[in-house]
């Protein structure tokens, strides 16, 4: 059973970051999920696994699976959805301010690439400031 | 309360406020700035004098209250001799140069920020000077740096200005960050940051091993401020700055402060070998260089600044000297070089002013026109070239002694009086020419303005400072003598020795020397032009140029290294991130000597499990094949996420299964609603190495992920869950574990993870805000948008789920559930409304604003914290009671629901406004004529 487990967290961890490294927004989003997921499993599986033992108090039980990992994860699977969100949401302004959908910093924006003199980001504004 | 318990700080932060109430006052009047700060200078002093009584009678006033205990800074303040003088030198000039300023700036000049910055550098000053505790000194040293940088870059439309206060900031506060390194290590080698320890332990930090570090970084900071070769060249740029700020930082203030802390530290580090050569070497090279370059600027300030330099070449070399003596000339001429100086300023300004130039080839026989300050001039030029009956005269002879009782001590030796003599000749040359060349010496040469008297009260200033030159010079024991005194016994921590301050001390080597001095002076003076001439022939190093190539150099290699590294572009930047990481980690496996995997049991494998994971696995791997048909691709994702709830609910993880479940629902929602503006599919692009490099960093990180989650399940481990499993029902009321630990044990975690939800939300609610966006494609719609079979079951449905949400909440305590869980659902359920009925349907029935729901729920969260610290507790610290309800039975209530209500609010807040938000902007497109890009 842990093998099978943690050959899933490793597909998931694999088609995660592979997704990452995609140069548009969309795929990264999905690929970012995808870590999500395999990270709070992995995160939860540091409590061993266990089957038919939630951590409810019950006399009757047998024992009881660590609370600890699951406390950390409840909170970890919130706050990857709010990432995510949030992360959608700018790749939304990213391409309403841009123009495109990339992250590949090939494609910058319609606004910059009318620069009839292309430098190296800062640094023509830095010699302004400089000689100035 | 007695006032003279906390005066200092007030006295040192006093014009802090005043900045503010000047820049405020402004607004008002003109001048309103100007007398605001003259009055709080005003008030300054007044704090401080009844002070000066009790250091006159020998004692130390320190004024000390803890900080940062741990980290040895204490808010600490004292008042000795060296302090006394120095605050009464920076408000006694201070004033004058604030009246001054008062006539000296146009009309166009804003007063309120140009006294705003003048009160900050006044309190910083007073800040270094009545520093305690060492660490705080750096910090008034630092703000000195900034606001002198202000200051100096007042006319911020001149270029010069600009670089002038650009080389003075860079130079000053590398010098900084050097004293924070000394102070630093003198805290380590004497183990306090409090001066009374420091200047009592010289011994120790003599012989310490790190005394030379010490000494370099803390002279390193000292000679950037006190313009001390080599780091001399930034003054004459600062020249840019205001008259008014030039007469005070450049007399009184900012580089004194590098003269204050030799006076300060010449008891803990004086004495040695490295001191006197450091310091003596210094001060001799400035001494030379700032005397003769002076002779030759045309430039009245451009005189004064090199002179300016010499004469802190002076000081510093008079410290060098390292004797007692020697301390008391160099305090005395920190005096007479302030008040001099500060009226030589003064009278530059008022020349500019009045004429429209300070060119010394155009300026020439002013004294048929402006009489009155001719005199000044001339008094206090006499004054700089060391004249008897003049203040300079006396701290100059005092030089010249010590210089002569330096040279006894080896053959070598004569050479220091020789050079002490040749700058004295400078100094009487470049003197001579400021009276000569500019209030005599023939007719003026086509000055844009006729000149005439300044403003009556613009004299006054340099009048007092005049006279104050005089009366110390003819009458040194009745003026200067007390504070001498006092000031020269707290730098040396010990009685003054034995000096004269008499006029007369016969015809000795030192009136030798200020009568060869005088003499070849002038006939320097009276040649000068040929000198002139020649010293115009030849190149001579500007170091602002290789300041400027070194800043240019700088400035071009961050850019190469950070150009190098960030392409601006995610995926290069990740693919290092995950590079590295591998890296790390298969250094961390070859470092691992036990064998791999441990030795506990592994569970069997039943069908289910295996299907599932297969499921999971195949859905996986297809999020990724699909990834360019990004619908599809979601939809796997989606039975990814179920797939996980599934796992947890194997696992014995009821919360979590139901967790994940709902934010999967949500997160599904929010990521179709996106589609509707991204391209549906995304198109080949990328190059087979791109890929195969991808592929090769994905494969390896889910073989590093797979090694390592079977290295940890494979192991017996031991935890620290016990306690929370013996403590939830007796300490939190709840049989819940995790929720207890979620809203009692592990709160204050959770406080900060719902704050984190909150500004998530808030934040897609701010960049939603006015976003233009076409939709990149058209759904063909069936007629309705809105399916009445839909619409019905939805409305059925909203009680049903909001009464499944609140018995989720109120059972979480007990059996899986709570804040976090409900507020999933309830965000579910509303979110099923909008999307069945359409978000102006539902709006116009729940007007809920969600950022009021999102605050109440931080401040319900937070007020439970605080209820608990009200009573007494530390925050967050929760309480329970049995209520015997009639019929209900047994319940339990506890504060901590109190708090999972908040993170109840927080997370429907949250995600029903980051949905409704985005289905908003899907609905303001759909309304609008325009035809969609197409992404096919």
């Amino acid at each position: 059973m842990e093998i099978l487990f943690a050959l899933s967290i490793a597909v998931m961890t694999a088609a995660g970051v592979f997704l990452t490294l995609r140069a548009r927004t969309f795929p990264v989003v999905l690929g970012l999920s995808l870590l999500a997921y395999a990270v709070n499993l992995f995160l939860f599986a540091m409590g061993r696994l266990q089957v038919g033992l939630p951590s409810v108090i019950n006399p009757v039980q047998g024992g009881y699976s660590d609370p600890l990992p699951q406390a950390l994860v409840l909170t970890a699977i919130v706050i990857a959805f709010g990432m995510t969100a949030f992360l959608i949401v700018l790749a939304l302004k990213a391409k309403a301010e841009l123009g495109n959908d990339h992250v590949d910093g090939l494609h910058q924006a319609q606004d910059e690439m009318a620069d009839p003199n292309p430098s190296p980001r800062a640094s023509s504004k830095a010699k302004r400031e400089i000689q100035s | 309360m007695n006032l003279l318990a906390f005066n200092l700080p007030i006295v040192a932060l006093l014009p802090f406020l005043a900045a503010a109430l000047a820049a405020y006052a402004a607004k008002f009047h003109r001048y309103a700035a100007a007398w605001v700060s003259a009055f709080a200078t005003l008030v300054a002093l007044g704090l401080l004098v009844p002070s000066i009584g009790q250091v006159f009678e020998g004692q130390t006033l320190i004024q000390s209250w803890t900080w940062l205990d741990q980290a040895g800074l204490q808010f600490s303040f004292r008042l000795d001799g060296l302090a006394t003088l120095f605050a009464l030198l920076i408000l006694g000039i201070g004033l004058l140069v604030i009246l001054y300023a008062r006539w000296y700036l146009s009309a166009n000049d804003s007063m309120g920020r140009f006294f705003a910055y003048l009160m900050m550098f006044m309190g910083s000053m007073l800040g270094i000077v009545l520093s305690e505790n060492l660490i705080q000194l750096v910090v008034f040293w630092e703000l000195t740096s900034i606001t002198s940088f202000l200051l100096i870059s007042y006319w911020q439309h001149r270029k010069d200005a600009r670089e002038g206060a650009r080389m003075a900031l860079a130079i000053t506060g590398a010098g900084g960050l050097a004293l924070l390194a000394g102070v630093l290590l003198l805290g380590h080698i004497v183990g306090s940051y409090q001066l009374s320890d420091v200047l009592a332990s010289g011994e120790l930090i003599r012989n310490h091993p790190l005394y030379l570090p010490t000494l370099v970084l803390i002279l390193l900071a000292v000679f950037t401020k006190s313009a001390q070769f080599p780091f001399h060249f930034w003054l004459p740029h600062a020249m840019a700055a205001p008259t008014p700020v030039s007469a005070y930082l450049h007399s009184a203030t900012m580089v004194k402060a590098g003269i204050f802390l030799l006076a300060r530290f010449f008891p803990a580090l004086s004495g040695t070998d490295a001191w006197m050569w450091l310091v003596g070497g210094a001060g001799m090279a400035t001494l030379l260089i700032g005397a003769y370059t002076a002779l030759f600027k045309h430039d009245l300030k451009g005189l004064l600044a090199y002179s300016t330099i010499s004469h802190l070449g002076l000081i510093t070399l008079l410290f060098g000297f390292g004797s007692q003596f020697a301390v008391v000339a160099a305090i005395f001429h920190i005096i007479n070089h302030a008040t001099f100086k500060a009226s030589l300023f003064m009278v530059a300004g008022i020349i500019d002013h009045e004429t429209g130039t300070r060119d010394m080839r155009k300026l020439n026989g002013l004294i048929k026109y402006m009489p009155h300050t001719a005199a000044l001039a001339i008094i206090a030029s006499l004054a700089m070239a060391g004249v008897p009956l003049l203040n300079g005269f006396l701290s100059k002879e005092m030089f010249f002694t010590e210089a002569v009782s330096i040279s006894q001590g080896s053959a070598l030796a004569w050479i220091i009086p020789a050079l002490v003599t040749l700058a004295g000749i400078f100094s009487v040359a470049y003197s001579l020419r400021f009276v000569h060349d500019v209030f005599f010496n023939g007719e003026p040469v086509d000055l844009p303005r006729t000149p005439h008297e300044p403003p009556r009260m613009m004299k006054i200033p340099v009048d007092l400072l005049v006279i104050l030159c005089l009366a110390v010079g003819i009458l040194p024991m009745f003026t200067v003598a007390p504070i001498l005194d006092l000031a020269a016994s707290a730098s040396l921590q010990a009685p003054t020795p034995e000096y004269s301050l008499a006029l007369w001390h016969g015809f000795n080597l030192p009136l030798m020397m200020s009568i060869v001095a005088l003499g070849l002076g002038a006939l320097l003076y009276f040649n000068r032009k040929g000198l002139i001439a020649a010293y115009e022939r030849h190149q001579h190093i500007d170091a602002k140029h290789y300041f400027q190539s070194g800043l240019h150099g700088l400035i071009w290699a961050a850019e190469w290294v950070s150009t190098r590294f960030d392409k601006s572009s995610l995926q290069n930047a990740a693919a290092w991130t995950l590079f590295a990481s591998l890296l790390l980690s298969a250094y961390g496996f070859m470092q691992f000597s036990s064998p791999l995997f441990g030795q506990r049991p592994l569970m069997a494998v039943d069908a289910v499990s295996m299907a599932a994971a297969a499921v999971l696995i195949f859905a996986s791997l297809f999020t990724l094949i699909w990834h360019r048909h990004r619908l599809q691709s979601l939809m796997m994702i989606g039975v990814v996420g179920l797939i996980t709830s599934l796992a947890f609910v194997k696992f014995s993880a009821p919360d979590l299964a139901l967790t994940q479940l709902s934010v999967e629902v949500v997160t599904i929602v929010l990521l179709l609603l996106a589609l509707y503006f991204l391209p549906q599919t995304t198109p080949k692009e990328t190059g087979v190495s791109r890929l195969a490099r991808d592929a090769l960093l994905a494969i390896a990180s889910g073989v590093g992920v797979f090694l390592f989650t079977m290295m940890v399940l494979s192991r017996e481990f031991s935890t620290i869950s016990d306690f929370f499993l013996a403590n939830s029902v007796p300490g939190g009321g709840g049989t819940n574990v995790v929720n207890v630990i979620l809203v009692d044990f592990r709160g204050f975690d959770t406080l900060g993870e719902i704050i984190v939800l909150a500004l998530a939300g808030l934040g897609i609610f701010a960049m939603l805000q006015g976003l233009q966006l076409q939709p990149t494609q058209r759904f063909q719609l069936t007629k309705e948008a809105h399916p009445p079979i839909l619409q019905t079951f939805s409305r059925l449905l909203l009680p049903l789920m909001l009464l499944v949400a609140v018995f989720i909440f109120l059972r979480g305590h007990n059996l899986p559930g709570g804040g976090f869980i409900a507020g999933l659902i309830a965000s579910v359920a509303l979110i099923v409304v909008y999307l069945a009925n359409g978000i102006e349907w539902t709006q116009a029935r729940l007007k809920i604003d969600m950022h009021l729901v999102i605050g109440l729920g931080l401040l319900i969260a937070t007020a439970t914290g605080l209820a608990a610290i009200l009573v007494g507790y530390p925050f967050l610290t929760s309480a329970f009671t049995h209520i015997h309800w009639p019929i209900v039975g047994d319940f339990e209530l506890a504060s901590a629901i109190a708090f999972d209500l908040g993170v109840f609010l927080v997370v429907v807040g949250s995600s029903v406004l980051s949905l409704v938000q985005l289905g908003k902007l899907s609905q303001s497109s759909d309304t609008s004529p325009r035809h969609s890009e197409g992404a096919k």
